[in-house]
């Protein structure tokens, strides 16, 4: 009888704790799983040292260089804004802030809701423009597979169910808040097994690009 | 209440009888219909319906509870629980309130029940161990709360649940519901069933629903939980003269720091407003004096189901339930590492043999591809 | 070795992905986004438009072996029948999308948003295409040529000693032949050898000029690795091998590679690893020595250029060793009216030919469609002349450009340089000998 709250209820607790305990194991195997392989002694003798080059690159390949936004303005600018909406919904609204300080114990200053709700609606807006881009450019049409679209899905759906929530729009609330997050959950799922992986690799790519360019002389 | 019961005298008569003006009955509809959010259009047929209502025959039953909900019903004020008692309902049976005892109080149930069969309403409060508990962990005149409530709903017309305990189990169903504590809707599946939950539930809104009923002669209309709309219908949140201070970002984070002080929206001291249905913020408590969240205190969110298993009340509602998460979190991780080092290191030793095994390419075996 | 053993197979293709994964690969792999970024910094993609050749999809071969053995998922899938196997005739398809639509120049690694080094992943891919048999004919025979021949262009040392006997009538120098102790050992491309004798030329007047002291060795003047642009490091290894013996020979603390730019990645980057020990003698592109030369002022140049030179950087020398402003520098010392592309140094375009593309008949097409790209760039500044410091990169130029009748002719860097050098009796005496 009491579904929408015992729906809550269980997304809050057990299946949040299966979310989180499947996100954790997934992603510690996974990074555990790229760094073991490791690396080959390099002999060459470098121009440069690897650190501070690696570390540069990841900052720097934040920022298209000037050419590629010229042939790729709307894929660096779409990616830009639907990305920092998404962070900035998920670190700095106050209701996700508390989550955190709930579970790892850490806080930081969070935004007006208002603010969240804007760069919310921006980041749905942004996403389907991302899928029709997906689906309308040949280059992106022809390399994407199923987990791109199944990934879009679950991505729109979090920041969806999220807006829905705030604003209230599913009755009863309990329903509303539960359904966003479940679809968080099956995002942290997702997460170890699929591209969203980069999350977290992409840091470790740069890394690497960085410090093999680096080595040679060229900040990539 | 020990009075012999009259159901045959309509509402308008025992008004009459105890003196009340035709204005003074007026404005008693009046109120009625601005409790459950009636146009004032509605008073005079609120008026012709009540005139010739006939009082109802009550039986009040409680089981595992805390006597709060009667306490609460005793504060109401519009209509007040004299006019309640005395002129809208007849109340034949109430443990607390009544002035029969022992053999004489059970003799008015049965009375009551035989003489309105069919036609009498059944108010429960507290929860009840359900059929498979032990029958003595709560007991009325030697009888298990089980065997009363289905013995005295059989004939009743409908049954109102009062309170989270009747309603959803309440505190005795929290975890780890040591007697099996049931509500009246998990039991009670052949009779109309309407929730009045909230720990207690608003008093107006205990005697709007009895009100509601004499008036329509039918149940309110009920949300998914079997609450009446009227009542139940938008939420804290939504009504919380605090809202502005959430859509503006302004929180309290503590109960006395400047957003305390200045009234601001209490979400991250733990308030279930968001998540909890009632009609505190509009109805208020202590005859409209205030209510939880406009003296300093975030909402419990007592009228919801499990609300005491809903994580802790000084959590905001965005806090997971799991304990430890932390430390879970940990814990998964290092397996995660153990998992992906055994995988990795297997892989590795793929690549060393795929390297060891290596056939180097040769010229003749490249010509051979020509 | 058995007959058995020799032949080139799938299995031993598989063996060879399996081989190459490393922790960088696992890390590019696991990161794509499937953005289609990196197919616009592919000149292939861009100037055909095939969404077939975006590089990230190149690699495919290479991520399934990756996904299906070396992540948790993977496995998952693998017994689930979920898996995507790597086929012979998959590999027959990707053929193409490896050697002839990529001339491994890099810019995708340098454009990807999340830092994928897809061309470092293309290198190791081909590992897997000539085990499995799946390289292209011309880089094959190129591989065989230069195992047998010490030349991909299967050119001898007698050939070298008539360009030789040349030289020093034109110039009264003498060309140096496996002199011990000198400072250094200079590397020849056949390409130059054929093409652009000028090279060597240029070298002995600046070196004499300059007052360094040099040689070329008769056991192995060739710096050109095929074994590199097939991928495949046994062949790859047995060259250098053959550079590090001629250098220890000889005794040379430093060895020269000449305007080629694969050679200079080959035996500067990828070398030491393939020998697996790091060399006693160190490496230098002759622009980096040109330069050091110029820093320290010992070569005396008169006049400039006075028409508008424009320059197109190799990208093995450039976006992949970090040599860029080295060659502006020299191009200061003898140009008036130097105007850089666009995009230049480490953003600059491939000419298309690079990676073993120009050795690959089959490829031409796609190679004069990517040079469109260049192209392009070139009619932006619309220079008078181009100047380059890799014989594949200058040969591409001239084609292309003959090709697309615009009447640009291209100049090695080098040679410039020596044309500008003032006569030798104004600094003979004061040269230092180091």
């Amino acid at each position: 009888m009491s579904q929408a709250m015992d729906f809550l209820l269980w997304t809050k607790g057990p299946m949040f704790t299966i979310a989180m305990v499947i996100f954790a194991v997934g992603l510690l195997a996974r990074l555990v799983e790229i760094f073991v392989l490791g690396r080959a002694t390099n002999y060459a003798e470098p121009r440069a040292n690897e650190w501070l080059p690696g570390f540069r690159t990841v900052l720097t390949r934040t920022v298209a260089d000037p050419g590629t936004f010229e042939r790729a303005p709307f894929n660096v600018v779409v990616g830009w804004v639907w990305h920092i909406g998404f962070l900035m919904a998920l670190l700095l609204f106050i209701p996700h802030i508390e989550l955190i300080k709930g579970v790892l114990g850490i806080s930081w200053p969070g935004l007006a809701n208002p603010v969240i709700d804007f760069f919310t609606a921006v980041t749905l807006l942004s996403l389907v423009a991302t899928l029709v881009h997906r689906m309308a450019h040949p280059v992106k049409r022809h390399i994407s597979t199923v987990e791109d679209y199944l990934v879009w899905t679950i991505v729109f759906l979090v920041v969806l169910t999220g807006y829905l929530a705030y604003h209230r729009l599913v009755s009863p609330y309990p329903l509303a808040l539960g359904m966003h997050i479940l679809c968080a959950e099956i995002f942290l799922i997702m997460l170890p097994f699929t591209k969203l992986t980069h999350i977290f690799t992409a840091f470790i790519a740069r890394w690497y690009n960085g410090a093999a360019f680096g080595r040679k002389g060229v900040q990539s | 209440m020990a009075t012999p019961t009259r159901p045959d005298k309509t509402l308008g008569e025992s008004l009459q009888d105890h003196g009340l003006s035709r204005r003074g009955f007026l404005k008693l509809c009046a109120a009625t219909a601005s409790m459950m959010a009636l146009p004032a259009s509605m008073v005079p047929r609120i008026a012709a319906a009540l005139e010739q209502a006939k009082r109802p025959s009550v039986i009040w039953l409680s089981f595992q509870e805390c006597t709060g909900c009667t306490e609460s019903l005793t504060r109401s004020h519009a209509p007040t629980l004299e006019n309640l008692i005395l002129d809208m309902v007849s109340l034949d049976y109430h443990h607390t309130l009544q002035a029969a005892s022992g053999e004489a109080a059970e003799a008015a149930r049965l009375t009551a029940m035989e003489a309105n069969a069919g036609e009498y309403l059944v108010i429960v409060d507290g929860s009840i161990p359900g059929p498979d508990a032990n029958p003595g962990f709560s007991t009325v005149a030697g009888h298990s709360n089980y065997d009363i409530l289905m013995e005295t709903v059989e004939h009743a017309a409908a049954v109102i649940a009062v309170g989270t305990c009747a309603a959803f189990g309440g505190l005795p169903q929290a975890k780890p519901n040591p007697t099996g504590a049931m509500s009246v809707m998990d039991l009670v599946k052949d009779k109309p069933v309407i929730n009045v939950s909230g720990c207690p539930p608003v008093p107006m809104v205990i005697t709007g629903v009895l009100a509601h009923y004499l008036t329509f002669g039918r149940l309110p209309e009920l949300d998914g939980y079997g609450r009446p709309m009227a009542f139940f219908g938008q939420s804290i949140h939504d009504r919380c003269y605090r809202r502005p201070f959430y859509d503006k970002g302004l929180f309290a984070e503590r109960f006395d720091d400047r957003g305390a002080k200045e009234g601001w929206c209490l979400y991250r001291l733990g308030c279930k407003g968001p998540t909890t249905y009632n009609a505190c913020a509009t109805m208020k408590w202590n005859s409209g004096t205030s209510w939880p969240i406009e003296s300093g205190h975030p909402c419990l969110g007592c009228s919801e189901p499990s609300f005491w298993d809903a994580g802790g009340f000084y959590e905001p509602v965005s806090v997971p339930l799991t304990a430890n998460p932390g430390t879970t979190l940990l814990t998964a991780g290092a397996v995660g590492a153990v998992v992906g080092g055994t995988a990795a290191s297997v892989a590795k030793h793929r690549v060393k043999k795929a390297n060891a095994d290596r056939q180097p390419v040769t010229v003749e075996a490249l010509e051979k591809t020509l | 070795m058995s007959a058995q053993e020799s032949t080139l197979s799938l299995e031993r293709g598989l063996a060879a992905f399996r081989a190459e994964i490393d922790a960088p690969t696992a890390a590019f792999f696991s990161s794509c986004v499937h953005c289609g970024i990196c197919a616009q910094s592919c000149p292939f993609y861009l100037e055909t438009g095939d969404p077939k050749y975006t590089p990230i999809l190149k690699l495919e071969p290479l991520r399934r072996v990756w996904e299906a053995e070396f992540t948790l998922w993977g496995r998952i899938k693998r017994l689930l029948g979920l898996e995507q196997k790597v086929t012979d005739a998959m590999l027959a398809e990707w053929e193409e999308l490896l050697y002839d639509s990529c001339s491994m120049c890099g810019r995708c690694s340098l454009v990807c948003p999340v830092g994928n080094d897809l061309a470092y992943m293309i290198r190791k891919t081909r590992e897997g295409m000539v085990q499995s048999g799946h390289a292209p004919e011309g880089l094959i025979n190129a591989s065989i040529r230069a195992v047998t021949t010490g030349s991909p262009m299967g050119l001898q040392w007698k050939t070298l000693a008539v360009q030789i006997k040349h030289v020093e009538a034109s110039t009264g120098l003498e060309v140096p032949i496996d002199k011990t102790g000198v400072d250094y050992m200079v590397l020849l491309s056949s390409m130059e050898i054929i093409n652009f004798p000028e090279y060597l030329e240029a070298i002995t007047k600046i070196f004499d000029h300059a007052g360094v002291t040099w040689t070329l060795s008769t056991e192995c003047f060739e710096a050109t690795n095929a074994g590199i642009q097939i991928g495949n490091k046994d062949i790859a290894a047995q060259l250098v091998e053959r550079v590090v013996a001629a250098a220890e020979k000889l005794k040379v603390p430093n060895v020269i590679s000449p305007e080629c730019g694969h050679a200079f990645t080959a035996i500067r980057w990828e070398g030491p690893n393939l020998i697996g020990r790091r060399y006693p003698f160190r490496v230098f592109h002759i622009v980096e020595v040109l330069e050091t030369l110029r820093a320290a002022g010992r070569l005396k140049t008169e006049g400039k250029e006075t028409d508008r030179l424009s320059m197109h950087d190799p990208c093995n020398l450039a976006r992949k060793s970090g040599v860029i402003q080295q060659q502006r520098n020299l191009m200061d010392l003898v140009a008036d009216d130097f105007v850089d592309l666009k995009e230049h140094g480490r953003y600059q375009w491939c000419c298309g030919a690079g990676g073993g593309v120009s050795s690959n008949e089959r490829a031409e097409p796609l190679k004069m469609a990517a040079f469109k790209r260049k192209k392009a760039q070139i009619e932006e500044v619309e220079p008078a002349r181009m100047v380059t410091m890799c014989a594949t990169c200058r040969t591409q130029l001239e084609e292309g450009l003959e090709e697309f009748n615009m009447d640009i002719p291209v100049v090695g860097l080098t040679e410039m340089i020596a044309d500008h050098l003032v006569e030798k009796d104004a600094t003979a005496e004061e040269e230092p000998q180091a």
